[in-house]
């Protein structure tokens, strides 16, 4: 959510302070971007505007962004560039690491909606289950979601496919590949230097496809509209997508002959295999060679939250683990209509406006969704 | 470079350097073109040109273990070439090394075998040096890293040519002689292509005038086949036009957008067709029933429209000039505001 706009002076001193302290007190344990000479850096400030085509040199001058300009937001390209810091034409592009993005937005879970809240574009009024604000009824909103752990969970399974493609389809040695949480609603899984690097855009679309298994035709795996072609049927120990197949489709299963309106009901099968075997990532990203990812170790101003490795998929609980703004207690307005849990802790509903005192990453958490204002002490 | 020996020149002669090949077996250009007993050169080198013009591809000679006739087989590729040099005319150099190269591919189909060994390897190697692709077999099957078979595959619009309609297994992906062949087309003709423009320019001699003068002629009989265009094309057109014209491969956003604008325009299907004939996979089946489908002649009975500035755009086709401001669809290009 881009909560700038419901923002005011003092919530913006409030949060570019507790950003602030973080980058101060962790400096050290933000990795450095393998060849940091070679990409490009943006930010996003509090007060809005996006600044583009940076180089930074080494560690040092990463280090000086972080504490010197107050970003809401840190970027860093996926691409190598001889002059990262010229505008697109005259970059000179080198390669670009292979990144993909997995949002739990994307996955249109069940629990969405409950967990959605809208922000009146007009009165700041926060509201749920209303198509217009009940204060001014206006319509403009900004929408604001607030991750539960069945997303988490439903974007980690996402991740888990993707590595298996990555490592067993794609030949990727796991070294290779890190896990990102993204700070928000989802991961970023990095791939570093390999002789993926230098595909260029529609090959990286293709990829894509490979591994959301988006396309698929029977004929793949000997279904023709007039016969079969049992030579062709792919078996359980098939690498690939073949051996996936194999498993779900075929065996007992396996179609005997084929007439039209059985191979319509294949082709159908295969195309919803997409959504349940596979890994939904989000094909804008994959494609773009000239885009800025949110750098890992900065912290996402969309919760506050920090964008980390994740060693441990399974156990990784954003909640508790990436979570990182100081626990001094603030005070704030906060209207919120949904409950949530951080840092060990639980908050709201403050279903009307309210003054409370909560940790400071908790009025973050409120003020980055756009729920909470700050109140000068 | 790959050193191959005579019956592996006889099936790649593009490989080898025309000339000094031709100075290796003790033959000057001079007498290559006033010896009446090497005459029968020429004649088997015109003889594989015109059947290239025509769309065909060379047979070998049967019996190919015969050295000398390795020798004609390498020598009437590498006169053709010098004549094609001399004439100068690139549609028939193009028709030529397509046809070149289709005779490549089905060498190639047969020598990648895994057995005999040797032959495999030697394919395997051609393959590595002049286009960088490492072939191999894997449990018995042949396969290309994946990176490889996508910069190539994605300028191929069947489905099945789609990476997730692959065998793909630790990088690689698994392909059969003729799908690995098909995969390399576009590349073994340019290679030609280059071999022939980049040779040095031959001297003139007597005996070479006659067939070079009746290369020419046959040269301006495809000339008056190409398609008239009028009028002043946008430049995505007037792009993918050329592109088609070095036989190079248009992907299909592009020959949609082409096919579409000039039906637009008012172009019959007849018309168009033969723009696509330099294509390298160019089918006359499909094209005129791919054309007639646009039209709206067959298929649903819908004109298809061309594609707006912006979808051009995203696919990387538009060379947008000062002629361009304002228009949304190549369409109005050129019209008064
Ligand atoms: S602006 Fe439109 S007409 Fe001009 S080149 Fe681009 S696509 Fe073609
Ligand atoms: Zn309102
Ligand atoms: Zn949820």
């Amino acid at each position: 959510m881009d909560g700038k706009n419901s923002m005011n002076d003092q919530d913006v001193k409030l949060l570019e302070r507790s950003f602030k302290r973080y980058y101060l007190s962790h400096l050290t344990e933000i990795p450095v971007p393998t060849d940091i000479a070679k990409r490009e850096f943006g930010y996003k400030k509090f007060t809005g505007g996006m600044i583009r085509h940076m180089n930074v040199q080494d560690e040092k001058a990463m280090r000086l962004l972080l504490v010197e300009n107050s970003p809401a937001d840190v970027y860093c390209s996926n691409s190598y560039y001889l002059f990262p810091n010229m505008d697109m034409k005259k970059k000179d592009w080198q390669g670009a690491d292979l990144i993909f993005d997995i949002d739990a937005k994307d996955l249109h879970l069940d629990c969405r909606y409950s967990h959605t809240c809208r922000v009146c574009g007009e009165c700041k009024n926060v509201y749920k289950e209303s198509s217009k604000c009940p204060q001014c009824n206006s319509i403009k909103h900004i929408s604001s979601s607030w991750p539960c752990k069945n997303c988490i969970n439903a974007a980690k399974k996402q991740v888990v496919k993707l590595v298996d493609i990555l490592e067993n389809d794609l030949g990727i040695c796991a070294d290779l590949i890190e896990i990102y949480f993204s700070g928000n609603e989802g991961f970023h899984v990095h791939v570093g230097k390999t002789e993926y690097n230098m595909l260029e855009p529609r090959a990286r679309v293709a990829l894509g496809d490979y591994i959301r298994f988006y396309n698929v035709m029977p004929e793949t795996y000997g279904v023709r509209r007039s016969k079969i072609d049992r030579k062709k049927f792919p078996t359980e120990d098939d690498p690939g997508w073949h051996g996936r197949v194999a498993k779900k489709f075929f065996g007992k299963n396996a179609p005997r002959s084929t007439s039209n309106t059985e191979y319509v009901k294949i082709a159908e099968k295969l195309k919803n295999a997409q959504y349940t075997m596979g890994a939904c990532i989000d094909m804008q990203v994959t494609g773009d060679i000239h885009r800025i990812f949110r750098m890992p170790g900065s912290l996402n101003s969309k919760s506050g939250l920090a964008k980390i490795l994740c060693t441990d998929l399974a156990k990784f609980d954003p909640y508790q683990d990436a979570c990182f703004i100081d626990c001094d207690l603030v005070k704030i307005s906060a209207q919120c209509p949904i409950r949530f849990s951080l840092g060990g802790r639980t908050y709201g509903p403050y279903i009307k406006e309210t003054k409370v005192e909560v940790e400071r990453f908790a009025a973050v958490y409120m003020m980055c969704k756009g729920t909470a204002h700050a109140i000068s002490s | 470079m790959l050193k191959l020996g005579p019956v592996e020149i006889a099936k790649y002669p593009f490989v080898e350097d025309a000339s000094s090949y031709i100075r290796d077996i003790g033959i000057t250009l001079e007498k290559l073109g006033t010896d009446p007993d090497l005459q029968i050169f020429i004649d088997m080198a015109m003889k594989r040109i015109r059947t290239a013009a025509d769309g065909g591809v060379y047979e070998s000679l049967p019996d190919m273990l015969d050295k000398r006739r390795m020798m004609f087989e390498t020598l009437s590729f590498l006169v053709a070439v010098i004549l094609l040099k001399l004439c100068g005319m690139q549609t028939l150099i193009r028709r030529f090394a397509l046809a070149e190269a289709r005779r490549a591919e089905k060498n190639l189909g047969v020598d990648l075998r895994i057995h005999p060994a040797d032959k495999f390897e030697l394919a395997k190697r051609l393959i590595g040096d002049l286009f960088s692709v490492n072939i191999e077999y894997i449990n018995g099957d042949l396969s290309v890293p994946v990176q490889d078979y996508l910069t190539r595959a994605i300028n191929f619009h069947e489905r099945e040519w789609n990476l997730v309609n692959r065998r793909v297994s630790k990088g690689r992906v698994y392909l059969t002689r003729h799908e690995t062949v098909r995969l390399l087309r576009t590349e073994i003709s340019s290679y030609i292509q280059a071999k022939i423009r980049s040779a040095k320019m031959p001297t003139m001699q007597s005996g070479f005038e006659k067939p070079v003068t009746e290369l020419i002629d046959l040269a301006k009989r495809f000339a008056s086949e190409t398609v008239i265009v009028s009028g002043e094309h946008p430049p995505c057109i007037k792009h993918a036009i050329e592109i088609l014209e070095r036989g190079e491969n248009l992907p299909h956003s592009g020959r949609f957008m082409l096919a579409t604008f000039l039906l637009n325009r008012g172009q019959s299907v007849e018309q168009i067709a033969p723009l696509f004939k330099n294509a390298p996979d160019y089918n006359e089946r499909t094209t005129m029933y791919q054309l007639r489908n646009l039209s709206g002649e067959s298929g649903g009975g819908t004109k298809y429209t061309c594609p707006s500035c912006e979808k051009i755009k995203s696919n990387d086709m538009c060379f947008a000039n000062e002629k361009c401001d304002g228009i949304f669809t190549p369409l109005h290009f050129g019209r008064k505001k």
